[in-house]
């Protein structure tokens, strides 16, 4: 079976064929081009890649959260029946109590002039609950994140520290009751120990509800955590989508890696050896045809510079978009994985 | 090795004290800071955000907010700070010491071309000619590894990616040939590959300058495996001090156990259950008279609430902790 089908058969979600760009003084850029993969209910597939890989465009394009002046969106998104990409709008908003949406910075997305239980219930109002349902949802959503509704009611966002904003953003996507729900970047902005209960509290809901999650974030060891399935982007494509052991045991995309050879590791033992490799990044605005990677990449051949490698089952099992795809265990992770 | 001098303290800080008001009274922002880097040493100074971490480093370098009042000693190659006249002291650390901030953005003037940045310091505190000047930084930009000096000399700063941003800081701290390099946060905001990058760039020109760097992140693995030794700082006291590799392997003060064990590590399976730590770091106007991390620590007992534990050695004597009831030492193996 391909990889970038969804593990068990309850496929929730289907982006196929996703292209998104947006265009600036008469100039158009790609930010997303040509990406397809499936969620199933209750699975969380994480989105890697550096910034501008076009992780968050992906995202917000699923959710319809793009802005329309500027940008063009091609290919289809289906949720069960539903194709989300030729809904009206008035429809969309109807689909968003299953679909739902975490940012980053959770401060910047609340009404800092509202109360807490006002920001959780929000959802609810927009989709015309009652108010005697809505006390009790957004009750049982606060719980579901460990606050206690007579305890923080009343109180504004600025009242909260970081991490307790973000448990308020989950609890506001949850009172809804959704069923998937796009993390974009949701623990970037956390520290360390306020990140592991953040992480703790996401894989508590997703197991509890059968949650599906798109995970998109920077930190490979943060996606390996949460993911069941990971998908590596970069610049706007999808170079690698598979299972995280194998993702992370045997990537064969040499991007893949990259990244992974990168991850800052917290080792004892190990004293880092610099090296002087310094990346060229290749221009959006230009596309230089053939595999984009290429100009970083070191197994880049004839061959690479000509055709733009299509997305292809890998040896492991995998899908890999590269014309040279490696097939042995990442360096250093087959020990690391034995201790 | 026998050409290279014997080593001596580059920076110290003996019982360094920062406080500063703020409507709710007086906030104890670092309390009772000791430690010393030796020269061509590196040290990680790791903490959560409120630590103390970026405070440490503005009030060695006499750049703290207004109204910042810093007891104790720091001494400079063997020069106490204090005692000098406020432009002595802009002086020599200007001399001494190189900087690089997390945001490029923010230290880079956008309407001066970047060589000229560059230069600044060099003209300022070396007394460079222009021509000297220009040549140095040029010869700083290659050095850092940007293509074309000659002509990235003449370009502005939004020309540049974030990466590229943070090489031309890094060139800029050390036009003075300093004896410290101190990267607070350097590589924070930079995608993980380039960051990787940075850090070997500074850690190749750490040692071919035989310089003394000071790496400060939140993040432990990025001072893993960089760095000689390590400072872990929580709630404004230092925690843990010593050798980098004692410390990861063997962490006595269960603050630094609790941080490695909350992050995410590359080994673990899936859906692996991360250790959290219950709480709030403390109030820095209200603080606790005991041990700060008292209130959040699983083993804490009356007397930590009570007595603020003292440094105190391990086995390995340059590894220190303040705990009083510490990890269990782990015996050496291989």
């Amino acid at each position: 079976m391909s990889s970038d089908i969804a593990l068990n058969d309850e496929i929730i979600l289907e982006v196929r064929n996703l292209s998104v760009s947006f265009s600036r003084g008469g100039k158009e850029m790609k930010a997303v081009d040509d990406v397809s993969f499936s969620v199933a209910a209750g699975e969380t597939l994480g989105l890697v890649g550096e910034s501008g890989s076009g992780k968050t465009t992906i995202g917000r394009a699923i959710l319809r959260l793009l802005p329309d002046a500027n940008t063009k969106s091609e290919g289809a998104v289906r949720y069960k029946k539903t194709y989300l990409n030729t809904l009206s709008s008035t429809d969309m908003r109807h689909m968003r109590d299953r679909l739902q949406m975490i940012f980053q910075d959770p401060l910047s997305s609340f009404n800092p002039r509202r109360n807490v239980e006002d920001i959780v219930a929000e959802g609810l109002v927009i989709q015309g609950k009652p108010a005697s349902e809505r006390k009790s949802r957004v009750e049982a959503a606060l719980s579901a994140v460990g606050f206690d509704l007579a305890t923080v009611a009343g109180r504004k966002p600025h009242q909260f520290s970081g991490g307790q904003c973000q448990r308020i953003a989950i609890a506001r996507s949850l009172a809804v009751e959704p069923e998937l729900i796009v993390c974009d970047e949701p623990v970037a902005s956390l520290d360390v120990s306020v990140q592991a209960q953040v992480i703790n509290l996401l894989q508590d809901i997703r197991e509890n509800r059968n949650l599906a999650l798109i995970f998109i974030s920077h930190d490979l060891a943060v996606v390996k955590n949460v993911s069941d399935r990971v998908a590596v982007l970069y610049m706007g494509r999808i170079v690698e989508i598979g299972t995280g052991p194998q993702i992370y045991e045997r990537p064969a995309h040499p991007y893949t890696r990259t990244l992974l050879e990168a991850v800052p590791v917290v080792d004892a033992t190990r004293k880092i050896e610099p090296d002087g490799k310094r990346t060229v990044m290749p221009s959006r605005n230009r596309p230089q045809g053939g595999c984009a990677f290429r100009s970083r990449c070191p197994r880049a051949t004839q061959i690479c510079a000509e055709t733009v490698p299509a997305v292809t089952p890998a040896p492991r099992g995998q899908m890999v978009a590269c014309h040279h795809p490696h097939d042995e265990p990442a360096p250093g992770m087959a020990v690391r994985t034995q201790r | 090795m026998d050409a290279t001098p014997a080593s001596h303290p580059i920076l110290s800080c003996k019982a360094m004290t920062c406080e500063m008001d703020s409507v709710s009274g007086p906030l104890q922002i670092l309390q009772d800071i000791n430690f010393s880097l030796d020269t061509r040493r590196a040290l990680g100074i790791v903490g959560e955000s409120g630590a103390g971490k970026s405070m440490l480093i503005k009030a060695i370098m006499g750049i703290a907010p207004r109204g910042l009042r810093t007891k104790g000693r720091i001494e400079l190659d063997g020069q106490d700070l204090s005692a000098l006249k406020p432009k002595q002291r802009a002086k020599l650390i200007g001399r001494k010491v190189g900087i690089v901030f997390q945001n490029p953005m923010s230290s880079l003037n956008p309407f001066v071309q970047i060589g000229r940045q560059i230069e600044e310091a060099g003209c300022i505190h070396l007394g460079m000619s222009k021509a000297e000047a220009r040549s140095r930084a040029i010869e700083l930009l290659s050095f850092v590894g940007l293509p074309d000096p000659e002509d990235c000399y003449n370009y502005y700063p939004h020309q540049f990616s974030g990466g590229m941003k943070q090489r031309i800081m890094i060139a800029a701290a050390l036009i003075c040939q300093p004896d410290l390099l101190i990267a607070d946060e350097a590589t924070t905001a930079l995608d993980v590959t380039v960051q990787k990058e940075v850090l070997d760039l500074l850690q190749t020109i750490q040692a071919q300058r035989q310089m003394s760097m000071i790496l400060v992140s939140h993040n432990l693995g990025v001072v893993a495996g960089r760095t000689d030794e390590i400072l872990v700082l929580y709630g404004g006291n230092v925690v843990e001090y010593g050798p980098t590799s004692e410390v990861f392997r063997n962490p006595r003060h269960r603050y630094t156990e609790a941080l490695l064990s909350a992050m995410p590590a590359m080994d673990q399976p899936a859906h692996t259950r991360l250790r959290t730590i219950p709480g709030q770091p403390p109030n820095l106007a209200n603080r606790p008279a005991g041990c700060p991390f008292a209130p959040r620590c699983p083993s804490a007992q009356a007397k930590c609430h009570e007595v603020m534990p003292a440094m105190s050695a391990g086995v390995h004597p340059s590894h220190r902790f303040a705990c009083h009831f510490p990890l269990a030492e782990i015996a050496h193996v291989q």
